[in-house]
């Protein structure tokens, strides 16, 4: 069969499996709903790997393939097929995917087993799987922009999943607002797209864009930060980030599947998939490149203070997607790719093993409370420390040639782009800092009640009383919102620890597939798709390759260090830094007060339109217009109705008077 | 004896008989008076039926009258309905239908 054939099926499972448990979620048992779930995605892997094969089969150029089931729509010039665009990066993207997903819907078997809505995650799961496989392989734009929208909804449903709890239905409608602006953008830049260039197939965009416009014009500017809209808000780029520590709200699992893994680094695919269109508009890449990199450091420091074991770590997520943003838009586009598929790796794993963390803590996520798991989840810490190790690009592990590349390239395209490269290890300073801060604080030390009790009797007791969610102390609606009572732990559980084993060994040994000068293999297998691209030319030279690598294992040493001086060894010198750099911290600790910016920015000035437009409007125009013809029919009729007195005898004499009138009339005018 | 007086007769009969109904109250009088009318326009119709020389015009009083008959049977029984339902016979009072 083709690449097609296959990338078609691809798609087919997910859905298959979402419908099936949506449709059947009375008759399955619990377990088949997620044994259905886990094998759909595993059938999607297992024929993205055959599609892998047969575009290996092919000649490196034409290793690009368009097909389409049926039309979209079709009038009026516009003609917009249900196409896919098969291609290297597409399915580089699918086996990122679906092999991450594969990963995460087996953890999810375990990790939610004693969840009431285990079906209706199981199917949103799959769901969100479709959509994000959709989005990469979407052959044209409208495709791309229904998989884009289909992520955002799942991606709102999921954070939601828990929807008795006040905060999650909060971090849901906010993730979706602030996914919808990046809809707009999206959409808008279609529109934009198919008035200058007649059409929405990739295929033909990219060849027309180079002939229709000039470097730097105004409509390509305007496309590409349109473009660039959708991939921040999605991406969690600044200003349109807020939305993702919230989404925090969500099962564990979801954060590390789409908050971590796949949805978010949608953008950085959306650039690479438009590169042609950027490289036409080199002043919106640097542009895009300088978010990345505010992205990255703000990011970064934010992750350095928070408390919170998950929203610390979606905040190192905002900061690697800064450094893959970075990396496509400077032109670095294999190597961004790379840092999206080990980030997806490593990311994944850190949630996994967050979460076993906090199911033992009874979903407590405050790092404060939490203490000596070392001794008390030995597969946990291990893995734990897995994940951390590949953030904080420990020398040899995947984040560590990933992360260098992009920095290699930056300095390899010299001038501006140096700038990049320093600040981009300023940032793997803090990457190594703030990792293994969760891993110290988490850890070793004294063990906290739970951990001491899981030491002493090997496993927990369930709480007393009635449960109450962790973050506001509300009480849990335990019918249909509430994680469940029991503690799913990956010791205890052998599917957790399957999904966890994997991506530690990925975490540590994924790298190795992209050892510069060695194998490369991610870089040959995606060049055909950078094909004519100038800035794909660039290739940093071995030696800056390695002393670029030496640089940067020696800054995760030293960060690593650091953290191990600051968090072990004298643990009171946090408290003193914090004390010395008050505004500081203060500033991280707010998270630099975007959510007050924008609440100040936009949020207030919409109310304020809305209320103004709500007393001019609505209650001078739009009423006075409805209650002017109400009065205007009702005065009317106010006046024929003292006619209808009810007094037979003036009907009469109307009647007469009437005949008596038009018989004069007659007699008169005839005369 | 020339038309005019049969008209003047049939005219004078039709005024009685709209006064009647403009100014009596009682539901059994405005009947009477509507079979006036009826009536008048009957000697109307004969008489001219007899000036022209042929029956039509006396095929239509007859005519009327059976509409006259029935309209008769209709009113009497609106009348009895009311007197049953022990309401005051009088048109002025039976005024729950004005808008």
């Amino acid at each position: 069969m083709s690449a097609t054939t296959w990338s078609w099926l691809v798609l087919l499972f997910p859905l298959l499996g979402s419908i099936t448990i949506a449709l059947g979620f009375k008759a399955l048992p619990a377990k088949v709903a997620g044994v259905i779930g886990t094998v759909s995605i595993a059938l999607a892997f297992a024929c993205g790997i055959a599609a892998l094969i047969s575009l290996l089969g092919e000649d490196p150029e034409a290793r690009h393939h368009a097909s389409s089931l049926w039309d979209y729509a079709s009038v009026a010039g516009l003609d917009i097929k249900l196409g896919i665009f098969v291609d290297p990066l597409s399915i580089f993207m699918v086996l990122v995917v679906t092999g991450v997903s594969t990963l995460i819907h087996l953890y999810s078997y375990g990790y939610m087993q004693s969840d009431e809505g285990y079906h209706r995650f199981f199917s949103y799961l799959n769901f969100f799987v479709f959509s994000m496989l959709l989005l990469v392989l979407a052959g044209n734009f409208v495709l791309l922009i229904v998989g884009w929208a289909f992520v955002g909804f799942a991606s709102y449903a999921l954070i939601s999943f828990w929807y008795r709890r006040e905060t999650a239905t909060r971090a849901g409608m906010k993730a979706f607002v602030i996914n919808v602006v990046g809809d707009i953008g999206l959409v808008l830049a279609a529109f934009l797209i198919f008035r200058e260039l007649g059409s929405f197939d990739y295929g033909t965009v990219f060849e027309r864009a180079p002939e229709a416009f000039t470097t730097n014009e105004w409509t390509i500017v305007a496309i590409c930060l349109l473009l660039l809209v959708g991939a921040f808000a999605k991406s969690a780029q600044l200003p349109l980030h807020t939305w993702l520590p919230d989404a925090m709200e969500g099962p564990t699992p979801v954060s590390s599947l789409i908050h971590a893994a796949t949805m978010v680094t949608a953008g950085v695919y959306l650039i690479a998939r438009t590169h042609v269109l950027f490289e036409l508009a080199p002043t919106v890449a640097d542009i895009a490149a300088f978010t990345g990199l505010a992205t990255l450091l703000v990011a970064a420091t934010m992750a350095l203070v928070m408390t919170d074991l998950k929203r610390a770590i979606a905040y190192s997520t905002m900061s690697q997607i800064g450094y893959m943003i970075m990396g496509v838009s400077i032109g670095a586009y294999s190597a961004g790719m790379f840092h999206l598929m080990t980030h997806a790796f490593f990311k994944a794993l850190l949630f996994m093993a967050a979460g076993s963390i906090i199911a033992a803590m009874a979903n407590e996520q405050n790092i404060d409370k939490m203490g000596g798991f070392g001794r008390a989840m030995r597969f946990t810490s291990i893995t734990f420390v897995c994940g951390a190790l590949a953030l904080a690009a420990f020398p040899g592990t995947s984040g560590f040639f990933s992360k260098d590349e992009i920095l290699a390239f930056a300095e390899a395209r010299g001038g501006m782009y140096l700038i990049f490269t320093v600040l981009g290890y300023v940032g793997a300073f803090l990457t190594a800092i703030y990792a293994f801060r969760l891993v110290f604080r988490v850890l070793p030390g004294r063990p906290c009640p739970e951990a001491q009790e899981l030491i002493e009797t090997g496993h927990l007791h369930h709480p007393h009383g009635p449960p109450v969610n962790p973050a506001t102390g509300e009480p849990e609606d335990t019918d249909v919102g509430f994680p469940g009572a029991e503690h799913h732990i990956a010791e205890g559980s052998l599917p957790m620890r399957v999904a966890m084993g994997v991506l530690a060994v990925l975490a540590l040994v994924g790298g190795l597939v992209q050892i510069p000068g060695v194998d490369d293999v991610v870089e040959k297998w995606l060049d055909p798709v950078w094909e004519g691209s100038p800035l794909a030319a660039i290739h940093p030279s071995l030696g800056q390759d390695y002393v670029g690598l030496g640089i940067g294992g020696f800054i995760a040493l030293a960060g690593i260090g650091f953290a191990y001086l600051l968090y072990v060894r004298r643990p009171e010198l946090p408290r003193t830094l914090e004390r010395r750099l008050r505004p500081l911290h203060t500033l991280f600790a707010n998270k630099w007060y975007f959510d007050e910016a924008i609440d100040l920015l936009v949020v207030r000035p919409a109310l304020a339109i809305g209320r103004f437009a709500n007393r001019v409007f609505e209650r001078v125009v739009v009423d006075g217009l409805v209650s002017g013809t109400e009065g205007t029919v009702r005065g009317a009729s106010e006046v024929v109705r003292t006619v209808q007195s009810g007094f037979v005898r003036s009907y009469a004499l109307l009647l007469i008077a009437g005949f008596a009138g038009l018989a004069l009339y007659f007699l008169l005018s005839s005369s | 004896m020339s038309i005019e007086w049969y008209i003047v007769l049939s005219a004078l009969l039709f005024a009685t008989g709209a006064m009647g109904i403009l100014i009596r109250r009682s539901p059994m009088v405005i009947l009477l008076c509507l079979e006036l009318m009826l009536n008048a326009g009957n000697l109307a119709l004969v008489a001219f039926s007899r000036m022209v020389g042929n029956g039509e015009g006396q095929i239509f009083a007859v005519i009327v009258m059976v509409v006259a008959a029935c309209e008769v049977v209709v009113g009497l029984g609106l009348i009895v309905a009311i007197f049953r339902r022990r309401l005051p016979l009088n048109v002025d009072d039976l005024r729950e239908l004005r808008g």
